[in-house]
């Protein structure tokens, strides 16, 4: 009998994600120890330094090129440029977290086991400090989001999968206001994602029966024999490909994403705009450009014929959403479509110009999310899109910066939003998916049209009597806005530097 | 003086000063006009010395400067000028002081920020100049889409009735065009072998499949349509033109349509000659369709401002043909089409902006008998007027006159149509002149006080270099023409098309 082994373990590689899933664990405690007062400055210090620290270790290990835990996870240039985006989102979408002076007690809900409308709940929707468990929680789920863009086998995928997904099902519920929108929320995404992720489960033992290993390798080694039964492959495929894509809100597995979306505080809405879209596409990438290369001609149709019905369908519904939340819901999820159409070009260029576009998308969102969290009356968030009238006179600052970012959406060069479309498109073309970037054209002439309804809204009409008043932002809201808007400025004039780090990391070990 | 970097410069400087005028507080208004006012002034002078230093019949581009931007895309700050780019660089120079001049009084009514308004003004300058100066595609489609913003805000936020619906749609119309040219421009990239200079891709253009050209130079086509605007993609300009305060309307049809045309000739014509040849035809129906349309709308209008704009698209159809009927003489005519229309039409606009500021309305109707109240100010209208139906003696006269018989070398029967689009223009204008300035005097119009106020010092100095640089140009073109011509032979030697020989000559009644 041969000597058990144990694998070789790279723990210098694995640090971001020990360091993220480490500090969930000692939040927690914290949750347990610390007296209520002291608990929120803790827990927010605590989540930034460990965000800090494991994107200043992924920063040290940029270098690294292993697989490491017997082939579980892989540590390459896609790994480590997605988990830096994952964290300097993150700790962005903190920032908008850990937000406690625009509303009183933050945006979360301080118990959310009381019942919506009682008593109880009418005394801790004034001003009762929101819980803080979100802190440990977003952090399990940035850890998770981590392992999800590094993971070598289909096996560690679906754990990081669910180690993500789940802390975000009960963020979703945590809303202060509106909710019962929020729980609703939470529990559409909670089965609907649990659906996906069984069909994740599903496809992993149908490609396990083909190919005899989960790992990407073998699943690559399998493809390239002809001898297998194609019926495994190809329905293993398409149901990991469904997980994924569910995950990418990419039609038609978007249904959940409005709703999530409107029903999640916005904070959370962020995060999940933002960082989920990176894990998810991270993670969809390295199972199409390392596991099924060889069958790129049987998925490109398919998938092309997916990406084409995303855009259409998010820019589409976007022209008739009402509310604001809704609204950058779709354009999120017509966004999904350009970063497929980045996907399927199936070459280098289409690998670094979809990381291109998923941090400069990632910051642009996260600015966009930071604004809706301010623009507010007594009732909370006043989301619907005629309560926008006017407010390019009422704060002018404000509306400039939304319109800024809103140009951006739309795709105006000097901003980041143009040089990703472009950078993506580029590569679509490179790649002989030309009819793929016609669709993106035209869905964004009609996406231009919602945003530009925004514009009109907030500059050209009087203010009315409904038009909110815009909370003057927090320290945290102002660094997360900032960050976000000279993101998107910079990336769009000056963005070589990031366009040749995306192009020096755009090669997979397997 | 050669090797100064002029064309950077030229092209930042009124985005610092728009960066100064922001920043002056709302309540200075006076203030803002001033440094604005300055700041164009600063900008035209350079421009002068440019002309200057152009040294006509030397290279076709000059005043070359190239910075390094997105090397992975080989996007770079490349800027150029050939005698084509030349003169715009100079009319937009010196239409936007005019405009700038013009706007002095009208913006306080409007009780929106003053230094806004000039700080859209002057960024607008910026864009306009960089798109004429830009040598590498990515530049120039930048420079393109950015216009739109200013001028969105500008008509948006000082326009007058229904202003937002026309700024919307004048945005919406150019982004449509701007994302077929994004498509296009991206598609060039990727068969002209991943570069965005200008040079580099015509060298490369002579390998292009001809499909691939051809569907190219479409994408190229339809942003520089909708952008002129040729008939059928003109329908947002009546509305930009007739909502936008006057002075930026001059400015909107003076040079941003413009860009339209200029595209053509630098894009379309050098970078798909082949296909430039197989879509002339369409282009040259599509150009005399405009003639003969819009100067039929035109005569139809109630409101100045809109039968100014719709004029206009007459006379881009005219620019049109001449483009297309690739012959030397209509493309400098086209060309110096472009400069006189922007003079002219400009002008135009600049009066009947004073003119709607006195009377509060743009309304034909609303006006009758204006000359009895305010003579000078009409003589001036009916100056810009006989210059817009380019009569002899004024600067459009010589362009319309080079457009048509250079156009009736090639295609006689368009250049025939296109001649009844003259006595078109003389209707629209003379009856629009006779309607609001001629006749007995409104008597509603004698109860407005500013119908009182003939024409003031200020805009007297608004139109003063206007009608005299018309005239100067309309007796004594070849400072103008000497620059255009090298660089229109050049773009017509780019199409592969050769200017035919006198028609005596080809009938073969010439022994041999």
């Amino acid at each position: 009998m041969q000597d058990l082994k144990l694998p070789d373990i790279d723990y210098g590689a694995l640090a971001p994600m020990l360091i993220l899933l480490g500090a969930a664990c000692l939040g927690v405690l914290f949750e347990a120890l610390l007296p209520k007062a002291r608990r929120h400055g803790f827990q927010l210090g605590l989540a930034l330094l460990a965000t800090v620290a494991a994107l200043v270790t992924v920063i040290i290990e940029r270098n690294t090129r292993i697989v490491t835990i017997g082939g579980a996870v892989a540590i390459d240039g896609p790994t480590l440029f997605l988990q830096g985006s994952i964290l300097m989102l993150g700790l962005v979408s903190l920032l908008l977290i850990g937000e406690r002076t625009v509303e009183a007690g933050g945006a979360f809900v301080s118990q959310a086991a009381v019942t919506v409308g009682s008593q109880k709940d009418l005394r801790q929707a004034g001003s009762q400090p929101g819980a803080t468990e979100v802190y440990p929680l977003t952090i399990f789920s940035l850890g998770g989001m981590l392992l999800f863009v590094s993971a070598n086998d289909l096996l560690t995928m679906f754990v990081a999968l669910e180690v993500l997904s789940l802390p975000l099902y009960l963020l979703c519920a945590l809303a202060r206001r509106r909710r019962l929108l929020s729980q609703e929320a939470a529990l559409k995404y909670f089965l609907l994602g649990s659906y996906a992720s069984a069909f994740f489960l599903f496809g992993v033992a149908l490609l396990y029966g083909y190919s005899g290993g989960v790992d990407l390798a073998a699943i690559h080694n399998a493809v390239a024999d002809p001898n297998r039964s194609e019926v495994l492959l190809y329905a293993g495929l398409a149901l990991v490909a469904i997980g994924l894509l569910f995950k990418s809100a990419a039609a038609p597995f978007h249904v959940w994403t409005p709703d999530v979306y409107q029903g999640a505080p916005t904070p959370i809405t962020a995060l999940m705009a933002a960082c989920t879209k990176v894990a998810a596409f991270g993670a969809l990438l390295r199972v199409l450009y390392v596991a099924f290369e060889g069958v790129r001609w049987d998925f490109q149709p398919v998938l092309g014929v997916i990406a084409i019905l995303t855009m259409l369908i998010g820019a589409v519904l976007a022209v008739t959403q009402t509310d604001m939340k809704r609204l950058l819901a779709y354009s999120s999820i017509a966004n999904a479509g350009y970063l497929l159409v980045g996907v399927l070009a199936l070459n280098k260029e289409g690998l670094a110009s979809t990381m291109f576009y998923l941090v400069a998308y990632g910051f642009s969102v996260l600015a966009a999310f930071g604004i809706v969290s301010l623009v507010r009356d007594a009732e909370g968030e006043a989301t619907h899109l005629s309560r926008w009238a006017g407010l390019g006179r009422k704060s002018p600052l404000l509306a400039g910066v939304f319109s800024f970012i809103l140009l951006a959406f739309a795709g105006i060069p000097l901003t980041s939003g143009f040089t990703s479309k472009f950078a993506v498109f580029g590569a679509a073309i490179d790649g002989g998916q030309t009819w793929l970037v016609i669709v993106g054209v035209i869905t964004s002439m009609v996406l231009a049209f919602p945003y530009l309804r925004v514009i009109v809204m907030m500059w050209l009409q009087e203010p009315g009597e409904s038009t909110p008043t815009v909370s003057i932002p927090g320290f945290l809201t102002s660094a997360a806005l900032a960050i976000g808007v000279i993101a998107t400025f910079a990336l769009g004039v000056i963005p070589a530097p990031l366009l040749d780090l995306t192009n020096d990391a755009a090669q997979f070990v397997r | 003086m050669k090797d100064f970097p002029f064309l950077s410069i030229l092209t930042l400087l009124p985005l610092v000063g728009a960066a100064v005028v922001a920043f002056i507080p709302r309540s200075k208004g006076g203030l803002a006009k001033t440094v604005a006012l300055a700041w164009s002034l600063v900008v035209l002078v350079l421009s002068i010395v440019m002309w200057v230093a152009f040294q006509v019949g030397g290279d076709r581009f000059q005043f070359r400067e190239s910075y390094q931007w997105i090397p992975t895309w080989d996007a770079r700050f490349t800027f150029a000028a050939d005698g084509i780019a030349l003169v715009m660089l100079v009319l937009i120079a010196v239409l936007v002081p005019l405009v700038i001049l013009a706007s002095w009084n009208d913006i306080d009514e409007t009780k929106r920020s003053v230094p806004t308004y000039f700080a859209l003004l002057l960024t607008l300058e910026c864009t306009m100049i960089g798109v004429f100066a830009a040598a590498d595609v990515f530049l120039f489609y930048v420079f393109f889409e950015v216009m739109l913003v200013p001028m969105y805000f500008i008509i948006g936020s000082y326009g007058g009735q229904r202003r937002q619906y026309a700024a919307v749609k004048f945005f919406l119309y150019s982004l449509v065009g701007g994302l077929f040219m994004l498509a296009a421009v991206i598609g060039l990239w990727v068969v002209g072998g991943h570069t965005f200079d200008w040079a580099n891709l015509k060298d490369a253009s002579a390998a292009f499949e001809t499909n691939t050209a051809r569907w190219l130079f479409l994408g190229f086509f339809i942003a520089f349509a909708v952008k002129a605007p040729f008939f059928p993609f003109h329908t947002w300009l009546p509305d930009a033109g007739g909502a936008a305060p006057a002075p930026a309307a001059a400015l909107l049809v003076g040079v941003l349509d413009k860009v339209g045309t200029f595209g053509i000739l630098r894009y379309c014509l050098p970078l798909f000659p082949e296909a430039s040849r197989w879509f002339a035809p369409a282009a040259l129906v599509l150009g005399v369709i405009g003639i003969i349309y819009a100067a039929l709308l035109a005569v139809g209008q109630n409101d100045l401002k809109r039968l100014v704009s719709y004029t206009s698209i007459a006379h881009f159809g005219f620019i049109g043909i001449g483009i297309f009927a690739f012959t030397t003489q209509a493309g400098t005519g086209s060309v110096l089409y472009m400069v006189n229309h922007g003079l002219a039409t400009g002008l135009l606009f600049l009066v009947v902006g004073m003119f709607v500021a006195r009377r509060g309305s743009a309304l034909v109707s609303d006006f009758g008998g204006a000359g009895k109240l305010v003579p000078v100010l009409a003589g001036v209208l009916f100056f810009a007027g006989l210059a817009s139906l380019a009569l002899p003696g004024t600067a459009p006269f010589v362009s319309e006159f080079l457009v048509l018989i250079g156009t009736f070398a090639t295609h006689k029967v368009y250049a025939v149509i296109a001649t009844a689009g003259i006595i078109l223009a003389a209707a629209y204008v003379l009856w629009m002149f006779q309607r609001t300035t001629q006749g007995t005097l409104n008597p509603a119009l004698n109860d407005v006080p500013a119908m009182h106020k003939d024409i003031t010092l200020r805009e007297k100095l608004v139109v003063a270099p206007l009608v005299l640089l018309l005239l100067l140009l309309g007796f004594y073109p070849k400072p103008v023409t000497d620059v255009i011509n090298p660089a229109v032979q050049a773009t017509m030697q780019d199409v592969g098309k050769t200017d035919p020989a006198p028609t005596a000559v080809a009938n073969g009644k010439v022994a041999r």
